[in-house]
């Protein structure tokens, strides 16, 4: 009697094995998919096939020289303007967590006065600056002055640019590194000081390393509203992508294709930077849970 | 049990020292001597304020009154002529550099592997060379058991592992005095053993420690005295098996029965 149930049984034990499941048919999935696609081949043939767009023109210029140099002034000036940006706004959001009064307050006026007016603004007061302060000097307050220069002499699209942008940026970038820096464990700055580690060391080799990984993603978020940013020191002069593509339509008519020209540019420049945020959020999530680098040990509970 | 040097300087002295968390007085006069290579044990119920005397020591917690002595030197403060003066925060990191502190909560560096984390403070704050660190780190891995882990990310260890890694990491540099603050109180019931196991073997070697905890068992094998605090006082103390077999304080007396009944 047995002996006939038990084939039975493992019979019933094999098909119900959930390792040989099938997955369901979805039509409805597919179906979705099908008019997706289609909507989107049908859009992008509009377009290409849609003589305003002038894609010769586009072809045409994509890789000119004007183009290209005003490319690299917005790559140079992003680069310039962040690091500049990050290194003062680290300084600021260690300023803005310590205990001293004077320090914080000072970090949060800046942040207070950079966060709270228009970048384009700013622009155009640093490029204005002459008419502010048609010489800026280093004296002793109230005292004897040191060195003296022409506002002119130092201002230049160039200076203004960097100064405004990165300044600007510091502000932002100060209070993302401060929010990385608080959600660091607090038992760490702990650990670190009972080793008798002084406050920079224990920053540079505990806290930062750790904040990073709260600060890389939205610090790739300014990179990359940084380099839209950039287009804004055109009404300033200087020939980033955008002045280049606006100093050929204003000589040709052909707005819309010279802007194209600046998209494609800027679209391309936004998927290598996310591509490379990809690297460096894999790197400092090391030591992290399912982070496998190194040493794939699992931990065994040993007695 | 005869290691108490009961004569020559303590290693650790503190006098009258009070501490307040806003109006919450935690310390009421705290007076304490260690002396060189004794066990001290430190037992009392939650909120005596037995683990924030223990951060006073090694100047995590700043004291409103009384003063703390270690190894000769004023914590946190210098005494020239007749005025005493607060130290600036690098001079306080150069005291620290001869206190071992394990946590409750491990603490460990979750970006750096075990050995990373032992040879961080040898080689970035003590100015030892990385070849002699790691040595010297792989020689303690050794000690605990746990050589196969040296390249493991705590995440990868369990609690206890992770506990011994760091009661590694304070031995690394080489310290006069070890605080344990509670080592064993995050840690699951099964894991409590192998860090105990360590520390016995610590106390048997000479090193001066001050640990806070509620294990009985461990005070009444490896200290060489006991100290009960309870409301930021200390209320008894004396060797293991006077203090924890005839407590003479109707706190000890209370605070110890709730830990046989539970024993039993």
């Amino acid at each position: 009697m047995s002996s006939a149930a038990e084939p039975m049984h493992d019979r019933q034990a094999t098909l119900r094995d959930v390792a040989n499941a099938h997955r369901p048919v979805e039509w409805g999935r597919w179906l979705l998919w099908a008019f997706v696609l289609a909507v989107s081949a049908n859009f992008a043939w509009i377009v290409a096939w849609n003589p305003n767009f002038g894609w010769p023109v586009v072809a045409q210029w994509f890789t000119a020289e004007s183009i290209l140099r005003g490319l690299y002034v917005t790559l140079g000036l992003t680069v310039v303007a962040m690091v500049i940006g990050v290194i003062i706004g680290l300084l600021l959001a260690i300023a803005r967590l310590s205990d001293d009064r004077l320090f914080s307050g000072l970090a949060g006026l800046f942040i207070w006065f950079f966060r709270g007016t228009p970048l384009l603004v700013q622009l155009i007061f640093w490029y204005n600056l002459s008419t502010l302060f048609p010489e800026i000097s280093i004296s002793i307050p109230f005292g004897p002055t040191l060195v003296s220069w022409h506002t002119n002499d130092l201002i230049t699209p160039m200076t203004a640019a960097i100064a405004g942008l990165s300044l600007n940026e510091a502000a932002y970038m100060a209070e993302i590194i401060r929010g990385g820096l608080l959600s660091v464990d607090k038992g760490q700055t702990e650990a670190s000081d009972a080793f008798g580690m002084t406050r920079a060391r224990a920053l540079r080799r505990v806290i930062i390393p750790q904040a990073m990984r709260s600060i890389v993603p939205p610090t790739g978020n300014q990179l990359i509203s940084m380099i839209k940013a950039t287009s804004l020191v055109s009404v300033i002069a200087m020939a980033d992508l955008l002045y280049s593509v606006q100093a050929v339509y204003n000589r040709t008519f052909e707005v819309v294709p010279m802007l194209m020209v600046a998209v494609i540019w800027y679209l391309i420049i936004t998927t290598v930077l996310n591509i490379g945020q990809g690297f460096i959020e894999r790197y400092y999530a090391r030591g992290e849970r399912g982070a496998t680098e190194r040493m794939p040990v699992i931990a065994e509970a040993t007695p | 049990m005869s290691r108490i040097a009961s004569e020559g300087a303590p290693l650790v002295s503190a006098r009258n020292v009070h501490k307040s968390f806003g109006h919450n007085e935690v310390l009421k006069g705290i007076d304490l001597d260690v002396m060189p290579g004794e066990v001290v044990v430190v037992l009392g119920p939650s909120g005596s304020g037995k683990s924030t005397f223990l951060r006073c020591i090694n100047h995590l917690e700043a004291i409103d009154r009384g003063s703390i002595m270690v190894a000769g030197e004023q914590i946190g403060y210098r005494l020239s002529g007749e005025r005493l003066t607060k130290l600036s925060p690098r001079a306080i990191a150069a005291q620290r550099r001869q206190i071992g502190m394990v946590f409750q909560q491990f603490n460990l560096f979750p970006h750096m592997t075990a050995l990373e984390n032992i040879i961080e403070a040898p080689v970035g704050v003590h100015g030892h060379s990385r070849k002699d660190a790691t040595d010297y780190a792989m020689e303690l891995l050794a000690r605990i058991g746990l050589t196969e882990k040296a390249n493991a990310y705590p995440r990868q260890l369990s609690g206890g592992q992770q506990q011994r890694v760091a009661i590694a990491r304070a031995l690394a540099i080489r310290p006069k005095l070890m605080l344990f603050d509670e080592p064993t109180s995050a840690l699951d019931p099964e894991l409590v053993g192998e860090v105990l196991a360590t520390m016995r073997d610590l106390a048997g070697q000479g090193l001066t420690m001050i640990v806070v905890t509620h294990e009985i068992g461990f005070a009444r094998e490896a200290a060489d005295r006991v100290v009960f605090m309870d409301g930021g006082l200390v209320v008894e103390q004396g060797r293991p098996e006077e203090v924890l077999a005839n407590p003479s304080h109707p706190r000890t007396r209370l605070f110890l029965s709730r830990f046989i009944r539970e024993a039993a």
